[in-house]
């Protein structure tokens, strides 16, 4: 299944890998902070809410 | 509060939520096929060995690096004239994704570079243009983190943004003046004949669309987050004042 | 404007350190380099048109902080913003105040700093007109930067990431100038070049850093 590079293993491997990783964080991060921020905003209002 | 500062978030995070799904579905759809064609389903080039298979990540993400900047210029500009919120917090969205893109493009590039020049890092106009668009990425956002009141800080990044787009433009061209480069020309262009072939070309625009659609998906993400944050420090206040 | 002008120069010499410290700096930095890459006359010869402009530089930077952060907290900013004279005349003194407290004594003394870093003798002329044409950019960039983070507790390290980027196209064509110059190769792209680039800050700049001020003080 795995295509064949040759010498070029590294040069592929590691460029894919680190794209990869980096989009994977970002991805990671932006949801992460989305959900946090989503809660407290709920959490806020609900508060505000009950509190008049 | 005047109409805007309410009503169009609200608005845009009604559209945003009803897109979202879609785009998401966009994105899957034309980014994991790009990247497994790319990676899996392509020939090897004779010139280059089996290196070309870069492209697919490289290519798209310098593309998106220098279209976010513009993107960003132009929210900017919309914010700085129409005094439209969401322009201004979509800007701000977009500068990490930004620099994230030209990250890739750095560091794909320079893992093509060592086998292909020998050398990790050539001071060559377009990788230094990049580094410098980099840097660019990180100042406009370290003057977003910096600034406390969200007014000024949006008003002051947008100015930021045009300035930063004049002078990126003109370092680009000192920096081609500066050095002549290793760097090939463009990869795509659309007056020139096509001068890579189609087995080469058809992935590598779908992987385009994929990073194009990656990025559309995490600026929704991300502005809708800006602007739950944004009201969320507003309901704050209020709490504090009362 | 005169008026400001001279009010500007008379604090900054005041303060101690207007003309001196920028100076002194650039001095330190002149001698720190051999240190650093070795003593060889002709290393040296090579990279100094690099390193007098990286000085410069650098020795520019180490003042705009204060360009406007004093007028701000006293509040003579506010003062100078409803000020009958536009506020983009007011930024444009404000460099020139800056220029020649830095800018201009660096101009005077790079020939003698030039000595010691053993920069070709052609170079030398072709070094005094790019530092007297590249650095009033430097000064206007600078209140650019300065404008932007006057409001900021700490602005000093954003200021230094927000200017240094703006400062390329300058460095690269004034320190092209001096290489060029030095071995007698043509000199009119980048003296053009450097000139244009300079003249554009100098005209259209301190709207922008008008407009970061208005921001600032609203």
């Amino acid at each position: 299944m795995m295509p064949e590079f040759g010498k070029y293993t590294v040069t592929i491997l590691g460029s894919w890998g680190a794209t990869l990783a980096l989009l994977a964080g970002l991805i990671l991060v932006t949801l992460m902070r989305g959900a946090k921020v989503k809660r407290a905003l709920k959490a806020q209002e609900e508060r505000m809410k009950t509190d008049g | 509060m005047s109409i805007w500062e309410y009503a169009n978030p609200v608005k845009f995070m009604q559209t945003s939520g009803w897109l979202l799904p879609w785009v998401v579905g966009a994105t899957v759809l034309t980014l994991v096929p790009g990247l497994v064609w790319g990676f899996f389903f392509t020939p090897v080039a004779a010139e280059f060995g089996a290196t070309v298979k870069v492209i697919y990540v490289h290519v798209p993400a310098a593309t998106l690096a220098i279209n976010i900047w513009v993107m960003m210029l132009v929210a900017s500009l919309i914010w700085l004239i129409r005094r439209h919120h969401v322009s201004a917090l979509a800007a701000k969205a977009a500068a990490p994704i930004g620099m994230v893109m030209t990250l890739i493009a750095l560091i794909t590039g320079a893992f093509w570079g060592q086998p292909m020049w020998g050398t990790w890092w050539e001071w060559d106009p377009r990788l230094t243009s990049f580094l410098i668009l980099f840097l660019f990425y990180l100042g406009y956002m370290a003057l977003w983190e910096a600034i406390e009141n969200p007014d000024t800080a949006a008003d002051l990044t947008g100015v930021l943004c045009l300035v930063g787009s004049v002078f990126a433009v003109l370092s680009r061209y000192a920096a081609i003046f500066w050095n002549q480069g290793l760097h090939q020309g463009s990869t795509l262009s659309l007056d020139k004949e096509q001068h890579i072939a189609d087995v080469y070309w058809q992935p590598l625009v779908l992987s385009i669309g994929g990073f194009g659609m990656l990025f559309v998906t995490l600026l929704l993400l991300r502005t809708r987050t800006e602007i739950r944050s944004r009201r969320l420090k507003a309901l704050e206040q209020r709490e504090r004042m009362a | 404007m005169i008026a400001l002008l001279a009010r500007d120069l008379r604090l900054a010499i005041r303060a101690g350190g207007g003309f001196g410290l920028g100076l002194a700096f650039f001095l330190i930095v002149v001698t720190l380099v051999p240190f650093g890459v070795g003593p060889q006359g002709e290393i040296l010869a090579r990279i100094a048109s690099g390193i007098l402009w990286l000085g410069a530089l650098l020795a520019c930077l180490l003042s705009l902080d204060r360009i406007f952060a004093l007028d701000f907290e006293d509040g003579s900013l506010d003062l100078l913003a409803t000020a009958p004279i536009p506020l983009e005349a007011v930024v444009t003194i404000k460099a020139l105040a800056h220029w020649i407290t830095t800018g201009l004594p660096l101009v005077l003394a790079a020939p003698l700093f030039a000595v010691l870093l053993h920069l070709p003798g052609p170079a030398y002329l072709w070094l005094e007109v790019s530092l007297l044409l590249g650095t009033p950019a430097l000064s206007v960039l600078g209140t650019f930067g300065a404008a932007l983070t006057v409001g900021l507790k700490r602005g000093g390290l954003l200021l230094s990431l927000l200017v240094l980027p703006l400062y390329v196209p300058t460095l690269i064509f004034g320190a092209e100038l001096v290489r060029r110059g030095a071995e007698g190769m043509a000199i009119e792209v980048p003296l053009t070049m450097l000139a244009g680039i300079t003249a554009a800050t100098v005209a259209l700049v301190p709207f922008a850093s008008a407009a970061a001020i208005r921001v600032n003080l609203r």
